[in-house]
């Protein structure tokens, strides 16, 4: 668990808090999506966790120690830390630069070969063909995956990722979040995402810190805030089209009648979300559309006014 | 052909050629050598503070538009003739290219390269001898060479103060007007830089392209 306990930070000169006396839990195995306009604040918080800044008053705790009286090299060997331009070790091999933090923590070689086959496996690039590879060699993806990949290379409890996918092309970006957010799932951290994007906060983050001017402004799961922005600045920060963004976290399963098995009309598949029925809805003037279950037999009904209501 | 009767003169003369010829070699060497003691860490230093970095490059800058006969004069008055001043001399030479090199090949890694090191957790002294250096070996080789072109050149007028080397068959054959003892040093003194041009050359290239 991190717990940021009344933290403030002033950068000399600047006349104004970057952080403004913030309170924050992130409980173990969450990801936190902390988002905000530029200047907000979200990297400088970030950066406490680690100490890579210094907060000017209040704690930062890390599994109850305040981190203040930690070793920072210490502390850090043990945060995995993923940065937008990824900063891999130019002059280095792949595998040199995963065994980055084993090297560090003084791992036996056969220790560390293994972790850096498992870890590349992990991030869908194959060992054989990367591992003797310099990052000059790689794409945009394939490099990040490679910073993830050494983020994570000691098993760190807890990661910390400012904007990861803020270099790579639109397509790949895609991808790369949902191989990301299976990866993070699948070894449970504790993370902690800054981003401005907020389709890329929502679809990363089980709760999302909006910030302003180093304030916190609310917390919340994506559904929750979608539903009841805090404010006016997050409800025009969310944008109009928040409803809509909604109806993504909801799937048909959830909502559908299963009383109700009409005949042979257009259908669509269980695991679906509301957004992608209420569009195939319009796209097809339709009043509903039959659920089909991962067997493809029909298991429910799903009506125009059954999206509507769920979205209230 | 006076380059022919240049040859002879060395076949006909060998030990006063290589004496001569080695102790241009000699002072060039031990002048990089301290130039490059000096010039590395300074420059290694000097590179983390922006204000540091903005002085040392200007000082260096003007440094280097000081003429090599200038600076070598300057010496005798100070240290008198021989070797010392000389090797003095060729150090204030060879510094500034060293540090200006080495200075550029610190500031310009890539600001995240060096984020990501910290934020794993490494140390101050393994950032800078895992990262830093490394990372600025290519430019600091061509620091070298062109500190090492500027030597060999600046040594030529070692001569003028008595430092010896392959300057004093140039000295001897313009006193006595005697052309191909002129040539016996200005060749090798060119075919010492064109080398060294090129070794470097190749060596920068072969640790770049793994990049």
């Amino acid at each position: 668990m991190i717990r940021l306990d009344h933290v403030t930070k002033n950068y000399e000169g600047s006349g104004r808090h970057a952080v403004d006396n913030l309170d924050l839990v992130i409980e173990t195995g969450t990801t936190v999506a902390m988002i905000g306009p530029s200047g907000c604040g979200k990297t400088t918080t970030m950066r406490m966790i680690n100490r890579l800044e210094t907060p000017t008053s209040g704690r930062v705790l890390v599994n109850g120690r305040d981190v203040a009286e930690t070793d920072p090299q210490e502390l850090r060997r043990h945060i995995g830390y993923v940065i937008q331009q990824v900063g891999l070790f130019p002059h280095m091999t792949i595998e040199r630069n995963i065994a980055t933090v084993p090297r560090l923590l003084g791992w036996d070689k056969a220790r560390t070969n293994r972790r850096i086959d498992e870890l590349l496996d992990l991030v869908g690039l194959d060992p054989a063909v990367m591992r003797r590879r310099f990052p000059h060699e790689l794409s945009g993806g394939q490099r990040q995956r490679v910073g993830f990949a050494r983020a994570l290379a000691a098993d760190p409890e807890i990661m910390l990722m400012d904007e990861p996918f803020g270099a790579i092309d639109p397509i790949t970006r895609v991808r790369v979040q949902d191989e990301f957010r299976q990866i993070l799932k699948k070894v449970r951290k504790t993370v902690v995402i800054v981003t401005h994007d907020l389709d890329e906060a929502i679809k990363m983050g089980d709760r999302i810190a909006i910030m302003r001017d180093g304030r916190l402004l609310q917390y919340d799961t994506p559904a929750a805030l979608l539903a009841r922005p805090a404010d006016d600045f997050v409800a025009s920060f969310l944008g109009l089209d928040r409803a809509i963004k909604r109806l993504n976290l909801i799937t048909v399963e959830e909502i559908m009648d299963r009383g109700h098995v009409p005949g042979p009309v257009p259908s669509i598949a269980a695991e679906a979300s509301l957004q992608h029925a209420l569009a195939r809805l319009l796209a097809d003037d339709l009043p509903g559309l039959a659920v089909t279950g991962t067997d493809g037999s029909f298991v429910g009904y799903v009506s125009r006014e059954a999206i509507f209501s769920a979205q209230r | 052909m006076i380059l022919v009767e240049a040859f002879n003169w060395i076949l006909a003369n060998p030990g006063t050629f290589f004496s001569a010829f080695n102790r241009h070699v000699l002072m060039c060497v031990i002048s990089l050598g301290i130039a490059l003691v000096i010039a590395m860490p300074l420059g290694l230093v000097v590179a983390r503070s922006p204000r540091a970095a903005f002085v040392a490059i200007n000082v260096a800058g003007s440094l280097r538009s000081i003429p090599s006969l200038a600076i070598l004069s300057a010496a005798m008055p100070f240290l008198g003739i021989g070797l010392l001043p000389s090797v003095v001399a060729l150090v204030v030479l060879a510094v500034p290219p060293l540090l200006l090199n080495t200075v550029v090949g610190i500031r310009e890694i890539d600001p995240s390269v060096l984020d990501a090191a910290n934020g794993m957790g490494m140390a101050r002294r393994d950032i800078r001898w895992q990262i830093e250096i490394p990372l600025a070996v290519p430019s600091i080789l061509a620091g070298v060479r062109t500190s090492a072109i500027q030597v060999i050149g600046g040594a030529a007028l070692a001569s003028f103060i008595g430092g010896g080397g392959l300057g004093d068959f140039i000295n001897a054959g313009i006193a006595i007007m005697n052309m191909p003892r002129l040539l016996v040093g200005a060749v090798p003194i060119a075919l010492l830089a064109i080398l060294t041009e090129v070794l470097f050359g190749w060596i920068e290239r072969s640790v770049t392209t793994r990049r």
